[in-house]
């Protein structure tokens, strides 16, 4: 249940939203969208949907198309939340997921488990315009997995929520992944990404910049970056060759270097200059890789 | 359940549960019961008011004592009159202007002996009381002219009877005057309907449309289920809708007329006994064409909005179209076999109004028919793929105008760039 974009291209007008996008994204992981506002995200969550057609290129899964003949296997949160607001949340989950091809019966059962997972069991004969926002999106997001699709799509999941509730959807999403759900997410706080993901693909305007799994990627950035917090001046160190970026906090600062041999060079230059606190190399995070991927091609 | 069904019964029990069709529909019940029984609640408040209000007291005064009680037979012949007599003139006038009387009438005798009246009338005065007056004096004077000609009684009745006339129809389909009256009667009658229907529901399937678009919730019914499913299990579901309410006005007609003293079919109360099978069958079939392509139409516009304030304003164009179409059937009702009237009953949104129109009131050949029930159905087909297209692009469409533009951008978002 392999879920393979070739080429996938989008273009609107003259405006090109996605171009030439080759993904593989394999069955029962879960993968991440990581992209800028207007990065082409949405655009192909859409064309995977088949909401919209792709202009170019191919989108398969399971080796075929796509279509409404698979709509019960497909479940799909869109960054546009949208219920009916002046339906009760009971009538309107059913009547989506009878639509997703689930019976009353058994939309009846899902639904009373996934109102007490999520802690909110009395909104059930609710009017949904009733709802605070986060309840809201908590209602949307049982909406897309009543069904029990196979390949469950979310664009921004997380967005607007408390950091309570944003646990509490991770860990479903989580669940889901583990029970055998194919999930394609897409979000713009690194974090999150970096937390659930195996693979990703960081999209920038409508190009994949990166793509593959969390830690090739991480590995194959190359640079470090190296803590540093002593008693004396460090700002002499920005001008070893091979660090790529300095910021300074108080009495510790945090560079980005080149590679591991850089980090070496460093830590001779500091010892025997005073007392260091603190010397640390860690691995970048998804947000550095990002913002150097993404911050480097608006130049 | 098939996913069309299920959105068709869930159009339907939305609506059908909601506030605003509950309220609409009792409003109307009640006030087709309240019409059709509106008699005997005017009588009912009227036997409460004091007697003989209704009847128009008249006090007369003839110098020819003779000619007062022709008078009051002519008089009593044409509605509820009192007549008094034997006041003189000035004591009528007294009780005239004190309102106890409705009006006071002196005859004379002009020099050619014929019968001339004054009538003294109070402040409230009624014009048809005076004519219905002045006509009976009118017959007095006759027969006075008639009596001093020396005129046979049978000669004056038989001036007085009318001609008989009779029409024959020839031909097998020929129509008498009567039977093209009732056909025309039947046939306003469904152009009405159709006009009614298609400005309520047509404006209801927009909004319907543009209410799932402004809550967003489309974005998921449009991953779940085709647009052109979505787009007819809504018309369908509306047409439901539409059926019930007419058959619960229908039937609270039928009930209010039976209550009144009506007796006989449904058919038959409503004045539509001897009306031949095949013009309500062709009204049918026309109906619901004519109900599809409209409809078609109104989803079609009701993707394109965003905000469902703007719904109203995008099915402008249809309702004009369905106003242009009603004022061109209402023009044809009395020049059914002009050829503008011939020419308009082949284009799409005219030809439902119009071709049934001729159906009813002319004898055309059923090629004919068979070509404007096939434009109709080909042109539904035509907008129900164009509508369909411009649906599943409108829908993922969020701006704030509304045009043609719009239309455009819709079909390009909804098809491969070339």
């Amino acid at each position: 249940m392999t879920l393979k974009l070739h080429n996938v291209s989008k273009q609107f007008g003259g405006f090109t939203a996605v171009d030439q996008l080759s993904l593989e994204i394999p069955e029962k992981q879960i993968f991440g969208f990581l992209g800028a506002n207007g990065a082409g995200k949405t655009t192909t969550f859409r064309m995977i949907l088949g909401l919209i057609e792709e202009s170019g290129g191919e989108i398969t899964w399971n080796n075929g198309m796509i279509g409404y003949g698979q709509s019960h296997l497909i479940g799909y949160l869109p960054e546009e939340r949208g219920l009916y607001p002046k339906m009760k949340v009971v009538d309107q989950l059913v009547y989506l997921a009878r639509l997703r091809g689930m019976n009353r019966s058994d939309a009846l059962r899902e639904l009373e488990f996934w109102l007490e997972k999520f802690k909110v069991p009395d909104y059930k004969k609710r009017k949904v315009e009733d709802l605070s926002k986060g309840n809201q999106q908590k209602i949307q997001f049982i909406s897309a997995v009543l069904h029990k699709p196979k390949l469950l799509i979310l664009d921004e999941p997380f967005s607007g929520l408390d950091p309570v509730n944003v646990e509490m959807l991770k860990e479903a999403v989580v669940e889901l992944k583990n029970a055998g759900t194919s999930i394609v997410f897409s979000s713009h706080r690194m974090e999150h990404v970096e937390e659930l993901c195996e693979n990703l693909c960081i999209l920038h305007h409508g190009k994949p910049v990166l793509h593959g799994g969390l830690k090739e990627i991480k590995r194959s950035f190359g640079k470090k970056n190296v803590r540093v917090s002593a008693d004396f001046d460090l700002d002499y160190l920005k001008e070893i060759p091979g660090v790529t970026k300095f910021k300074r906090y108080g009495d510790s600062c945090e560079l980005q270097v080149e590679n591991e041999k850089v980090s070496q060079v460093i830590f001779k230059e500091i010892t025997g200059k005073g007392f260091v606190r603190t010397f640390d190399l860690e691995e970048p995070s998804l947000n550095d890789i990002f913002i150097e991927k993404v911050g480097a091609s608006y130049e | 359940m098939n996913k069309f069904l299920i959105m068709v019964v869930q159009t339907f029990k939305s609506r059908v549960k909601s506030k605003s069709f509950v309220i609409s529909t009792v409003i109307t019940l009640a006030l087709i019961l309240l019409l059709t029984n509106i008699q005997s609640i005017m009588e009912a408040f009227e036997s409460g008011e004091e007697d003989g209000n209704n009847t128009t007291e008249i006090s007369v005064v003839s110098e020819e004592e003779g000619w007062i009680p022709l008078f009051e037979e002519q008089l009593s012949s044409a509605g509820p009159f009192e007549v008094e007599q034997g006041q003189s003139i000035e004591e009528a006038r007294e009780e005239v202007e004190a309102g106890e009387l409705d009006s006071a009438l002196e005859i004379e005798k002009d020099d050619a002996g014929m019968p001339a009246a004054t009538e003294y009338v109070g402040e409230q005065s009624v014009p048809s009381t005076s004519e219905t007056i002045q006509q009976a004096l009118q017959q007095v004077k006759m027969n006075v002219a008639a009596d001093q000609a020396e005129v046979d009684q049978a000669a004056i009745e038989a001036i007085n009877s009318p001609a008989a006339y009779e029409t024959v129809a020839l031909g097998e389909e020929a129509h008498t005057p009567e039977e093209m009256q009732q056909t025309q009667g039947l046939v306003y009658v469904m152009l009405f309907l159709l006009y009614l229907t298609v400005m309520m529901y047509g404006s209801m399937i927009a909004t319907e449309v543009a209410t799932e678009k402004s809550s967003r919730v489309m974005e998921i019914l449009i991953s779940s289920v085709s647009p052109v499913s979505q787009m007819f299990a809504k018309i369908t579901g509306i047409a439901l809708l539409g059926l019930l309410q007419f058959s619960l006005i229908l039937g609270a007609g039928y009930i209010g007329i039976l209550q009144n003293g009506g007796e006989g079919s449904l058919l038959d109360s409503f004045g539509l006994s001897d009306i031949q099978l095949d013009v309500i069958g062709y009204g049918i079939v026309f109906f619901i064409l004519g109900y599809f392509l409209y409809a078609t139409l109104a989803a079609t516009l009701g993707s394109l909005v965003s905000r469902l304030e703007d719904a109203q304003q995008m099915i402008a164009p249809m309702i004009y179209l369905i106003i242009i179409a009603f004022f061109i059937s209402v023009f044809g009702l009395n020049a059914p076999d002009t050829s503008f009237i011939t020419i308009t009953s082949y284009i799409p949104f005219f030809s439902p109004l119009i071709m049934f129109l001729r159906v009813g009131m002319l004898d055309i050949p059923a090629w004919e028919i068979a070509l404007s029930i096939g434009v109709l159905a080909g042109s539904i087909i035509l907008l129900a793929l164009i509508g369909a297209r411009i649906y599943k692009g409108g829908v993922l469409m969020y701006g704030k105008s509304s045009s043609i533009k719009d239309i455009k951008q819709a079909i390009q978002l909804s098809k491969k760039e070339n």
